[in-house]
């Protein structure tokens, strides 16, 4: 191909992709560097403010930023701090003094760590349930009746069509103090049931919301993948005395693997940025994750106060462990392509 | 069966939308530029912008996520907003940046209905008009509170006095409720109640200071009463808590003057006349009722010709009228021209007059970070994960390192 055909290709992608990804990314990490503050006065304000019956009037010192006559902006100023921001989320003196004393419960009170101690185990535990359950509904389904497999794969599909807020705000709801299902199982156990009153149970939930929720997604990719098994191969080994349980092993699953490791990126890099669950689950009193902290130091305060830089450090090292856990997968990945193009 | 269901939901419908015909406030006059508002979501401001709505051309925002769309909405040049319902409490980045205008010219030209108290003035500029105020009082279940004969409590001690003698009772499921789902509710319940132990958030240089006597007994006397809730209630919002009261599951809160209403609402209460309010409990003997003043009121944009601000602020006046007062008088504890407050007021009234009185709520730069600092920091206190002095210390380092990436401390 020429050179100025394969410009004419490429060249719009490749510029949506530095507008809309590189020049974003790029802009965050610098705002992960620098801290932009407002110039702030404290001047005398006498305040006069509704009461019921009158007027009350106070007078008090305040701090106000100054703004610029000419602009009508408020002035500020921007200046490099180096890792200043980083040091704030990570606090690695107070994390360093807790892990040398061994004093676990120190270390969750660190918000950066709590945060990446439940992304972690959130990541790692619905990652093989995912993958697993979702093969299990495929080979359930694959084996089924062929007129019931269009219902079934039907069915099986809805939790997957669900949008994150509103599914987990629905079993939010059936869990809560005096959610239907609740009622039933007290009423069931004769006794007093509070889900959300404790962080296990919340984050136990959480688990069983996200593999619910996704399993399908793994469901349909690994069905379609079952259609493509060499059906003589599975005959040979029927005929060599092979059980079920060795042809999903030894021919199934090694078919499958490319499928498995394309189901696990996905869901790694979908599962390390949870965050739907906290909101729908009200769960920032117990548990809280790493997309939530960035959200919060987002999230302007009633005086409009926001944690910009915070913020920007605390999504660099989001995307920093997504990295890291994909460092494997995209390995093996990248092993077997070579082995593949030969 | 269903038929009928659905004959009868038409008919609702239409009552509603016929009893919405009769309270409809009238406006002499046509406004013909386009006017829109962003206010937060609750009654009184439904009640102020169908005043409004009569004048034609006028397209209300009512939305609890105004404190975020606020200050950018206003920012923008022209102003996205002509009108924007503000509280104490988030007034201040609008103030701060100077995106609202004073009113003085406008109330001289508009104004002669309102009253001096409804006028916020920020060095003598009137930059804000108040429609309401806004506290928490005590509710409770007059039936349960007379049955059991225990006196309306008036300090906390006795709240806790009283929950026990309910739970012993066991007529309701929790004797308490309340607004504690952790971030700004749980901060807010402790703000109330630190300022009832007559403490002071930030010293006068920005630094910290609520890791002291006035905190921990705060933290303790929350605590204390959360025994008596529903152990769920780190979720629990205003809106939660009215619900508990709605379906006679709890019989004591400290809430919000702008839930009373629906009490007694007849389509979704079941507990139509029963609850009573009085002023909010004090803290310590001597001391505040454990309680913030709050109001609510609009302000006009800065980045809007004089002529939309003058047609805009014209209209507010239309919703802020006696005829809003008159069609929604059980929405709030108005400050405008003819209200007659109700039973459910008193609690309200009592508290807002209280010697020594409930301070507002503190609108600055500095609360604003102390609330998130608290909201985010207290929880683990409630989940035993850390005790009441660690709490503190943390909601402490919190605030610091907010305020300095704020410029407020060095």
């Amino acid at each position: 191909m020429k050179f100025k055909t394969f410009i004419w290709f490429v060249g719009p992608s490749l510029f949506l992709m530095v507008l809309f990804i590189a020049a974003p990314l790029a802009s965050v990490f610098l705002g992960s560097f620098r801290i932009t503050q407002p110039v702030v006065q404290q001047i005398e304000v006498e305040t006069c403010s509704a009461g019921f019956l009158a007027q009350t009037c106070t007078t008090e010192l305040q701090t106000v930023p100054l703004i610029d006559e000419e602009t009508g902006d408020i002035v500020t100023t921007t200046e490099w701090v180096g890792f200043l921001s980083y040091d704030r989320v990570l606090e690695p003196a107070r994390a360093w003094a807790a892990i040398t004393a061994l004093d676990y419960n120190a270390l969750m009170q660190i918000d950066f760590w709590s945060a990446l101690r439940f992304t972690l185990m959130f990541t790692l535990v619905t990652l093989p349930l995912v993958i697993g359950v979702g093969l299990a509904i495929a080979l359930a389904v694959n084996s089924a009746a062929r007129s019931l497999r269009g219902p079934i794969i039907f069915i099986s599909l809805l939790p997957f069509i669900i949008t994150p807020v509103i599914g987990s705000l629905s079993i939010y709801w059936l869990f809560v103090g005096d959610g239907i299902l609740t009622r039933g199982i007290e009423a069931w156990l004769d006794r007093d049931i509070a889900m959300f009153a404790q962080g296990w149970t919340i984050e136990l939930l959480m688990l069983f919301y996200r593999v619910w929720h996704v399993a399908p997604f793994a469901f349909v990719i690994f069905y379609a993948g079952l259609q493509t098994v060499n059906q003589d191969t599975l005959e040979s080994a029927i005929i060599d005395g092979a059980s079920r349980f060795d042809r999903l092993r030894y021919v199934v699953i090694p078919h499958l693997m490319p499928l498995i490791i394309f189901i696990a990126l996905i869901h790694l890099m979908d599962a390390y940025r949870v965050f739907d669950e906290i909101v729908g689950f009200r769960a920032e009193a117990h548990v809280t994750s790493l997309q939530y902290l960035t959200f919060d130091f987002l999230r302007p305060d009633d005086a409009g106060n926001r944690a910009f830089s915070r913020a920007s450090a605390s999504s660099m090292l989001t995307m920093l462990g997504i990295v890291v856990l994909l460092i494997p997968l995209l390995r093996r990945t990248w092993r077997d392509h070579k082995g593949s193009s030969h | 069966m269903f038929v009928k269901r659905f004959a009868l939901a038409g008919a609702v419908t239409v009552a509603a939308s016929a009893a919405y015909a009769d309270g409809q406030a009238s406006c002499d006059w046509e406004n013909t530029t386009e006017v829109t508002m962003l206010s937060a979501a609750f009654e009184a401001w439904m009640a102020v912008s169908e005043g409004m709505a009569a004048c034609g051309n006028f397209s209300p925002e009512l939305d609890q996520e105004f404190r975020t769309k606020q200050p950018e909405g206003f920012a923008a040049d022209p102003s996205l907003y002509q009108i924007g319902g503000v509280s104490n409490g988030t007034i201040t980045p609008l103030l701060n940046q100077g995106t609202i205008r004073p009113l003085d010219d406008l109330i001289a030209a508009h104004g002669e209905h309102l009253t001096p108290n409804q006028l916020i003035q920020i060095d003598g500029d009137t930059m804000a008009v108040a429609m309401m105020v806004n506290t928490q009082h005590l509710m409770f279940r007059e039936d349960i509170l007379s049955d059991l004969g225990i006196d309306v409590p008036t300090t906390w001690e006795e709240v806790l006095a009283a929950a026990e003698t309910i739970q012993e009772a066991g007529v309701v499921d929790y004797p308490l409720g309340a607004t504690m789902k952790s971030g700004w509710n749980l901060a807010q319940e402790f703000v109330n109640m630190f300022g009832g132990f007559g403490g002071d958030f930030v010293n006068d240089d920005n630094t910290p200071n609520v890791n002291n006597e006035a905190g921990l007994a705060a933290l303790d006397m929350m605590m204390r009463a959360t025994e008596y809730m529903d152990p769920e209630y780190l979720v629990s919002d205003s809106t939660y808590v009215q619900q508990q009261f709605q379906q006679g599951t709890i019989a004591m809160a400290n809430l919000w003057a702008s839930r009373g209403g629906a009490m007694n609402d007849e389509a979704e209460s079941q507990v139509v006349g029963l609850v009573a309010s009085a002023a909010a409990p004090l803290a310590m003997e001597g001391g505040a009722p454990a309680t913030t003043l709050w109001w609510d009121g609009i302000v006009i944009a800065a980045n809007i010709s004089d002529e939309e601000a003058d047609n805009a602020f014209r209209l507010a006046m239309e919703g802020l009228d006696s005829e809003t007062v008159a069609a929604a008088p059980e929405a709030a504890i108005w400050l405008i021209e003819g209200y007659t407050p109700n039973d459910m007021a008193t609690g309200a009234i009592a508290s807002a007059t209280a010697n020594p009185a409930p301070p507002n709520y503190p609108s600055t730069t500095q609360m604003g970070l102390m609330h998130t600092a608290l909201g985010n920091e207290l929880p683990a206190f409630f989940t035993g994960e850390v005790s009441a002095e660690e709490a503190l210390a943390a909601v402490e380092a919190a605030y610091t390192v907010a305020a300095q990436e704020a410029g407020l401390l060095e």
